[in-house]
């Protein structure tokens, strides 16, 4: 067999405290950023780099013939009435490809809404659209075109049921007519070309347009410049209603898993071990995102989500194999349970989280622009989860586990003197930490055994 | 053990067929089509079977997402407005009686007060005035000072009042879609019911502006009588307002009739403030080519009863004057040369695009109130097309790396590992086409996370089944409690992923309910394949031969 990591011994509990340390380095530093991040007055960096979905705003995915002035962009943008430090514009890279003529245009939240006296942030009533920014990029990227393009439709933005009703009025086509040329039309430009005709020759050499139709397109028509490839525009109060459920549902979910493995073990301090391990997976992920800046937004808390799952998963093999042990070696100290436990179960741990890993490496660098924020997510928390259920879960269990033990040991030693075999099992129970609950949760009775059984 | 062995191989292969058929068999051609071979055999059929079967979602396939909150305020405000009107005139009517009032005052959204010096008459005057209104959505309070008898509308009566105003709404903007000519699209009332929000999808629908327009339309409509004597068109508001001099039941409303050439007629009339037909008369709206031979109008015939109030009005008013007002707008004024029943028509030198439109909106209702948008999410098909790239060689990459893992760690049995790989993920797409679940982009990041997690059950047994060797089990014990011990591990593993999962799917917007109900079934497929399905592999792996094997490739 081809092993590594077999029969280890590595001595995870005894240096707990080295990497408990560790933890708590890593969450001072989250807080330390999203902290200065609130209070440094730069416009460019928050405590938590929101996505639309949360903070409201417009987020658009631009695409240029060739690549963008994004200066002039922003002044275009800036002169319809936007702060021009709001306005994030970034070039989107493909894998493949040099150089790359998408941009994602990012604006704040421009609509106004009307809030009552004491009203919260999602009762209140929008005055104006959610779109407002979309119409204020399309206006911006009209000012790419030239101008003898004014007056003319621009088959770069336009959709099909537009350009029928175009070619319809403009071009003198009757309805089927127009209906086919306009669904050729932008057939060729989503399916061959990428979402952008670059010129109008192009058009006019498409089967089913014949010359007198291309005429119409010369005199009526034009490719424009740039067209918006996605919009997702987000009113502030929706931003707000998502941001209190993400934060609910997290908590919630957590809560969830706490009692679900509290009732498998049957012992609270596998429950609260296991759920601190989540919480500090989340919080750790969190002050990364707040270090390096990426987005937060919907699809992140799916990640986030998923990992708690995860995180759960590693805790509750350690676990299982701890109760495992336990059945034939219960007499043992507790802590060197846990660490034998993790040490058997090291080789799947490593492997396991490795493949997961593997996997989540592969969306990384393919999954494109949409998924790289969840992508980032499931990587560190990956690393961390794995990390957290061996020096986080076992090492707060433990001490549950004896805090227990210890008040067990003081209020129960009166009634349980009276058989022989008990006592020693209590005297037992305070060494080890190995609690009545917990023999029980692995099926051993703790009640002593008859002669002759 | 062979029987053992053959029912197992018989509950997989018939699985296997199921999932095949599920996902291949051609279920969208509509009943009674004669299936023939060339529907199981012939590849690009295959192909699009597939792509039949299972549903993409908006950010892969294009399309429009929607979310419009319906102005449910302005519902009561219209009640609230219509009933002081109402009390107003019933107090008038009522002073010969002796009941005094001073004012009925709108106060606030549902609230209105008369005021009244007389506290005597109080009880007589909400007696008069409650069967009006409703007495269970009204409550009265009187007051001696000041001295007025109050009316509120109570929160149970408003909320229905929102309520059946968002519905409402939802079946209109339904009827409108639907008369568009969208595939597939989805209405529903959307969040909470306090929200009043409306959702609507439309795939396909990549340049929604001309159908957010149709949605938002508020298309009113009315005919109404220019004042008979004051016919003629002013050229100012001023001059307008000037010669009305006062009168509560006229109005100065702006006039603006397109012309041939491209320019339009401007102007002002007085006009009657109430309509002699209005939208709900209408039967029928639709957009033609104008009979003046320029543009397109808009052609309605009108209900029975409109049709007889038109009739009645225009019989007795032959040489005046009417005008056709679209939201407070004065379109078109015509002299009415003899009785007119039952239609009309709207000109305005329209586009036939406008025309068709206008005819739409006409023909679906008015919307009771405002429709303000809240969220736009719209994805060309391009891009659409793009994440489905990305994701496939995504997928097809991490698929790759863990399969060339599993075959080089574990050797032969890295190969048992790989086959329920391959199975879980068709039956996972076999689930979805089966459950009509929506494929997202973060739906396909499911799948490759399902491909990790799956290995992951696969790991749990297979260090197990060592650990036993190890310690010097022979191959067949060694197997038997590696999978025994690991089932209460993955059983716990995959509850708790499906739990956060499960909340997921009830926070999540459409994309992420892809990914929770993926990984969902990803999970439970995978709870059949690395148990039963990896189980029988080995079986029939250690007694190929008939004998029992000594030595496990693993």
């Amino acid at each position: 067999m081809f092993e590594i990591l077999k029969n280890t011994n590595y001595d995870f509990l005894g240096k707990k405290w080295l990497f408990i340390g560790l933890s708590w380095l890593l969450i001072l530093a989250g807080v330390i950023s999203v902290v200065y991040r609130a209070f440094d007055g730069k416009d460019n960096t928050h405590p938590f780099n929101l996505g639309v979905d949360f903070a409201g705003g417009t987020l658009a995915t631009v695409k240029f013939r060739e690549a963008p002035d994004q200066d002039k962009l922003r002044a275009t943008l800036a002169a319809q009435g936007i702060e021009a430090s709001k306005i994030s514009i970034q070039p989107v890279g493909r894998i493949g490809e040099a150089q790359t003529n998408e941009v994602l245009v990012r604006l704040p939240n421009l609509v106004q809404i009307q809030r009552q006296e004491g009203q919260s942030e999602t009762a209140a009533v929008a005055v104006s659209d959610a779109d407002i920014g979309k119409q204020k990029i399309l206006a911006a990227l009209a000012t790419f075109n030239d101008e003898s393009s004014k007056g003319k439709v621009d088959l770069n933005t336009i959709g099909s049921d537009g350009l029928l009703s175009e070619l319809n009025s403009r071009a003198g086509l009757d309805s089927q007519r127009a209906g086919e040329v306009a669904q050729r039309v932008v057939d060729y430009r989503e399916k061959s070309s990428n979402g952008l005709i670059r010129n109008l020759s192009e058009v006019k050499n498409l089967s089913g347009v014949d010359p007198q139709i291309g005429e119409a397109l010369d005199k009526h028509f034009f490719t424009g410049y740039a067209s918006v490839k996605s919009v997702d525009a987000v009113s502030p109060q929706v931003g707000a209603d998502l941001r209190n459920r993400a934060i609910y549902v997290t908590i919630i979910a957590c809560l969830g898993m706490l009692i679900y493995v509290a009732f498998r073990f049957k012992s609270w301090g596998f429950g609260i071990g296991a759920v601190i391990a989540v919480f500090h997976d989340v919080l750790v992920t969190l002050g990364i995102f707040s270090i390096m800046q990426w987005e937060i937004n919907l699809t992140v808390i799916a990640a986030l989500l998923t990992l708690v799952g995860y995180s759960m998963n590693d805790t509750i093999v350690i676990f299982d194999r701890v109760r495992e042990l336990l059945r034939t070696r219960r007499r043992e100290n507790l802590e060197k349970l846990s660490n034998d436990a993790i040490n058997q179960t090291l080789s799947r741990t490593i492997i396991a989280s490795g493949l997961t890993f593997l996997t989540v490496c592969a969306l990384l660098i393919f999954g494109g622009e949409v998924l790289k924020s969840f992508s980032w997510c499931l990587f560190i928390g990956i690393l961390i989860g794995t990390y957290s259920t061996m020096y986080i879960a076992s090492p707060f269990m433990l001490w549950w586990e004896a805090w227990r033990a210890k008040k067990r040991a003081t209020t129960v030693s009166a009634p349980v003197k009276a058989e022989a075999g008990t006592a020693g099992e209590s005297a037992n129970v305070g060494a080890s930490g190995v609690t009545p609950q917990m023999l029980a949760a692995a099926g051993i009775s703790t009640r002593p055994r008859k002669k002759g059984k | 053990m062979s029987r053992n062995l053959r029912t197992r191989a018989i509950v997989i292969v018939v699985a296997i067929l199921l999932c095949l058929i599920a996902l291949f068999a051609p279920w969208h051609k509509p009943k009674g089509y004669a299936r023939s071979a060339n529907d199981f055999f012939k590849p690009s059929n295959l192909r699009q079977n597939l792509s039949e079967n299972i549903r993409l979602g908006l950010d892969l396939r294009g399309g429009t997402h929607l979310v419009m909150q319906v102005q449910a305020d302005e519902v009561i405000k219209a009640i609230t407005d219509g009933n002081r009107q109402k009390a107003e005139e019933e107090l008038k009517k009522a002073e010969k009686d002796g009941i005094k009032f001073t004012a009925v005052k709108v106060v606030a959204n549902g609230l209105f007060v008369v005021e009244t010096p007389d506290t005597s008459k109080h009880t007589e005057i909400r007696e008069k005035l409650l069967p009006f209104f409703g007495s269970d959505a009204w409550e009265v309070t009187t007051s001696a000072s000041p001295a007025t008898v109050t009316f509120k509308l109570t929160n149970a009566a408003a909320n229905q009042f929102r309520r059946e105003a968002t519905e409402q709404a939802k079946v209109i903007i339904e009827r409108r879609i639907d008369q568009f000519g969208v595939a597939e699209p989805t209405v529903q009332l959307h969040g909470r019911e306090e929200d009043h929000q409306i959702l609507v999808q439309m795939p396909g629908v990549d340049n929604p502006e001309r159908v957010k327009e149709l949605i938002k339309g508020e298309a009113k409509l009315e005919i109404r009588a220019v004042d008979v004597a004051n016919p003629q068109r002013f050229n100012t508001r001023e001059e307008a307002m000037a010669a009305l001099g006062g009168a509560a039941d006229k109005e100065v409303l702006p006039y603006n009739e397109k012309r041939g050439d491209g320019g339009a007629d401007t102007g002002f009339y007085i006009l009657e403030k109430s309509p002699v037909v209005t939208g709900v008369d209408l039967r029928d709206a639709r957009g033609v080519q104008s009979q003046q031979g320029f543009g397109f109008e808009v052609d309605f015939s009108l209900k029975p009863i409109g049709a007889e109030k038109f009739g009645n009005w225009t019989g007795s008013n032959v040489n005046n004057y009417l005008a056709v007002v679209l939201d407070n707008e004065i379109k078109s004024v015509a002299v009415v040369r003899s009785r007119i029943e039952d239609r009309g028509q709207i000109e305005g030198n329209f586009t036939q695009q406008q025309a068709e439109d206008l005819g739409l909106v006409l023909r679906s209702g008015a919307l009771p109130a405002k429709v303000v948008y809240l969220e736009e999410r719209t994805v060309g098909p391009s891009l659409g097309a793009d994440s489905i790239r990305q994701g496939v060689r995504a997928s097809i990459f991490g698929l790759i790396l863990v399969v060339l893992t599993m075959l080089i760690y574990y050797r032969f049995s890295g190969v048992n590992a790989v086959i329920a790989l391959v199975l879980n993920l068709v039956i996972l797409l076999a689930g979805m086409a089966v459950f009509s679940a929506t494929l997202t982009l973060p739906g396909i990041a499911g799948v490759i996370l399902t491909i990790g997690m799956a290995v992951d059950s696969n790991v749990l047994v297979f260090e197990r089944i060592r650990e036993e060797l190890r310690a010097g089990k022979i191959v067949k014990s060694a197997v038997d409690t590696g999978f025994d011990k690991a089932l209460t591990t993955i059983i716990d593993t995959h509850v708790t992923t499906i739990v956060s999962a499960a909340f997921l799917y009830a926070f999540g917007t459409g994309p992420i309910k892809g990914f929770a109900v993926t990984l969902t079934i990803g999970l439970l497929a995978n709870l059949f394949t690395a148990v039963y399905v990896s189980r029988t592999m080995f079986i029939w792996v250690l007694n190929r031969g008939g004998r029992k094997a000594e030595t496990l490739s693993i």
